[in-house]
């Protein structure tokens, strides 16, 4: 029997060496010392929460997309690969980077000249309170319950993959991610996930190149595919036209407009945990370049998660299983490809790096949710409900004592979830609830100046209650979703695509009318947060190469060339 | 604002340094003591180059960015 197979089947799917614990351990202190340091240059609420906004794009833009690459992302991502083929880059590519694009070049100017704090936010200065108590409650709420189902879930891979107690995985990551957070706030959380962003390229880089080394380069890994699992599994494009024609089960209209549109605008655009990486930007030119040079490293993100995925198809010896049957019968399962890759490549050392990837990645992801809810929870919570004027001292106490509650409620959720693993499912749904018709409220307030504060409330109310509608109705009556997908063939992965592409029609639908039957604000009330009454600042003082829309045609050209080239 | 502060990348250079060290010992160290069960294309010997990859660049940001340098 294959040797990773025999230690997966004995309880580990890996086993350190001296110097992997080595490398794990230098990480955690360099973690908390960067932390320590930070602590005596965080002490104004700007600094606490905004970074002093003083990033400059690169270190913005890094932030930005390394909040989004958390470990359980990257290995379920490359699990998804293994179980559906490169359909899995659509996530990567159609589903973030013309949603990075359109926030750098169209939304980050309204809210950065608006100088908001958070996207509830912009939503006050744009609609007024109502529209900002119902997207920071919920967001605050939400971000703190997937923290801990996130905590839970890698705790279980660390269980699963080196052997570890869960106890311990929950407890050691999350009160160092406390301490960090708690002691240099935004700019704390923002170092280490640039700092992740390296650790995970320098980790799981080494995969792709050996892996194409051993199956004798990019078209001998397609045969191989091919001949273990079929050739829908190595087109990107051309097996969409249908429901029955690839291994997803979905359409193209569902990834173009579902995912490609809806869901994609609505995390990369108005999910506060990205947008608040941008806002740290030191400059409004900066700001918009941040997601652009986000959206030129996501491009390049398949390499590290979805070829060890290919990769898996076409040279592991045995076959993964779904979750469902590992958990009877102790086989490796889909997830659990990356680890799998990592072991047959590298060595003691080169491990530890791997595995100190994807523990950066799940405690930066963390991170981001914790600084996330402090924000919103002080701003748009505490200082709107609770304490009106407060000093700028009782911000900081605020954010620090919110940055250690939000690691508790995580926790807590973390055990709830371990004693109800059930429910983890429907708390990632909840999620998605809000995403959808936020985008539709967020974008008609900055492009459409008749769009009122009723249009708006309304709107994002009747969307979620819609969003929460059809996921009530298909978990009821399964046969509903082929009724919103359109189609008799539709899958669960299509589900997600309609949900969020009807819930956004629907909010944008209501604020339409809504707005059109309540008086709208003057154009003087609107400078600053609409397009059309606001003043762009021009960028005609620096050479072509520095602007950001040179960079944004150069992003496009790529990202149109990948899609032709694995069509 | 706090233009004397430690650089972002000093930090990073620090991790790929100390990173890529214990990576490049450890390879070397296997050239003469080869393990019982070696992983897929150990005769390449992805510690010893990737290990010294990483010790290399983590030299350069820390020299670049180092404390102190205006």
């Amino acid at each position: 029997m294959n040797s990773v197979l025999a230690m997966a089947l004995a309880g580990s799917l890996v086993k350190l060496s001296p110097v992997d614990v080595v490398v794990i351990a230098f990480y955690f202190v360099l973690v908390l010392t960067i932390g320590w340091y930070l602590k005596g240059i965080s002490n104004s609420s700007e600094d606490f929460f905004l970074a002093g906004r003083e990033m400059t794009a690169w270190i913005a833009g890094l932030s930005f997309l390394s909040a989004n690459l958390g470990s359980l992302e990257l290995m379920g991502w490359a699990g998804a690969t293994y179980q559906y083929g490169i359909l899995a880059t659509h996530w990567y590519w159609i589903g973030a980077i013309p949603a990075m694009l359109f926030l750098g070049l169209v939304m980050m100017p309204f809210y950065y000249i608006s100088k908001t704090h958070s996207v509830p936010g912009y939503l006050k200065l744009r609609f007024g309170e109502s529209s900002r108590g119902l997207a920071a409650i919920s967001f605050a709420l939400m971000t703190v319950l997937m923290s801990g189902v996130n905590m839970y879930a890698m705790a279980e891979v660390m269980k699963v993959v080196l052997g570890w107690n869960i106890n311990f995985s929950i407890w050691v990551s999350s009160l160092t991610v406390a301490v960090y957070v708690a002691l240099g706030g935004l700019r704390s959380a923002i170092f280490n996930e640039v700092l992740q962003f390296i650790l995970i390229w320098a980790g799981a880089l080494l995969i792709p190149i050996m892996g194409l080394i051993e199956s004798g380069g990019w078209a001998n890994l397609q045969a191989r595919i091919i001949h273990n699992a079929s050739a829908e599994y190595i087109h990107l494009w051309s097996t969409l036209g249908s429901f029955r024609n690839n291994p997803m089960g979905i359409n193209w209209i569902g990834i173009v407009f579902g995912l490609g549109f809806v869901i994609s605008f609505g995390y990369w655009t108005t999910d506060f945990l990205v947008v608040q990486r941008v806002l740290s930007a030191k400059d409004l030119r900066s700001a918009k370049m941040a997601p652009i040079i986000g959206a030129a490293f996501k491009m390049f993100v398949p390499l590290i998660v979805i070829v060890p995925g290919l990769l898996a198809l076409g040279v592991l010896p045995f076959h993964l299983v779904p979750e469902s049957v590992a958990a009877t019968t102790g086989a490796p399962s889909y997830n659990d490809v990356l680890p799998l890759m990592l072991a047959r490549y590298c060595g003691p050392g080169l491990l530890g790096l791997g595995i100190t990837a994807l523990i950066a990645g799940f405690m930066s992801g963390m991170a981001g949710n914790v600084s996330a809810f402090t924000t919103v929870w002080t701003y748009d919570i505490y200082a709107a409900l609770i304490n009106k004027k407060p000093s700028e001292e009782q911000y900081v106490r605020m954010g620090r004592w919110c940055t250690i509650l939000g690691v508790i409620i995580s926790i807590g959720t973390a055990y709830f979830v371990m004693q109800f693993a059930s429910i983890m499912d429907y708390v990632q749904a909840l999620f998605s609830f809000f995403i959808a018709p936020l985008f539709g409220t967020v974008v008609l307030g900055m492009l459409w100046k008749r769009a009122t504060a009723a249009g708006g409330f309304w709107g994002l109310l009747c969307g979620t209650c819609a969003s929460i509608g059809m996921y009530v109705w298909v978990a009821i009556k399964p046969s509903a979703l082929a009724i919103f997908a359109l189609s008799a063939d539709a899958k669960p992965m299509a589900a997600d695509m309609f949900r969020a592409l009807w819930s956004w029609i629907i909010c944008v639908l209501v604020t339409v009318i809504v707005s059109y039957m309540t008086a709208p604000k003057t154009d003087a009330e609107l400078v600053g947060l609409v397009m059309g009454v606001t003043p762009m600042p021009h960028e005609t003082d620096v050479p072509v190469y520095q602007r950001p829309w040179f960079w944004a045609v150069i992003v496009t050209i790529v990202f149109v060339v990948l899609n032709l080239l694995f069509w | 604002m706090h233009g004397h502060a430690i650089s972002i990348w000093f930090f990073v250079g620090l991790s790929l340094l100390g990173n890529g060290a214990l990576i490049l010992g450890n390879g070397l160290w296997e050239l003469g003591h080869p393990p019982a069960h070696p992983v897929v294309l150990y005769n390449l010997h992805a510690s010893v180059w990737w290990g010294a990859a990483l010790l290399l660049l983590g030299l350069f940001y820390i020299l670049r960015h180092r404390p102190g340098k205006a």
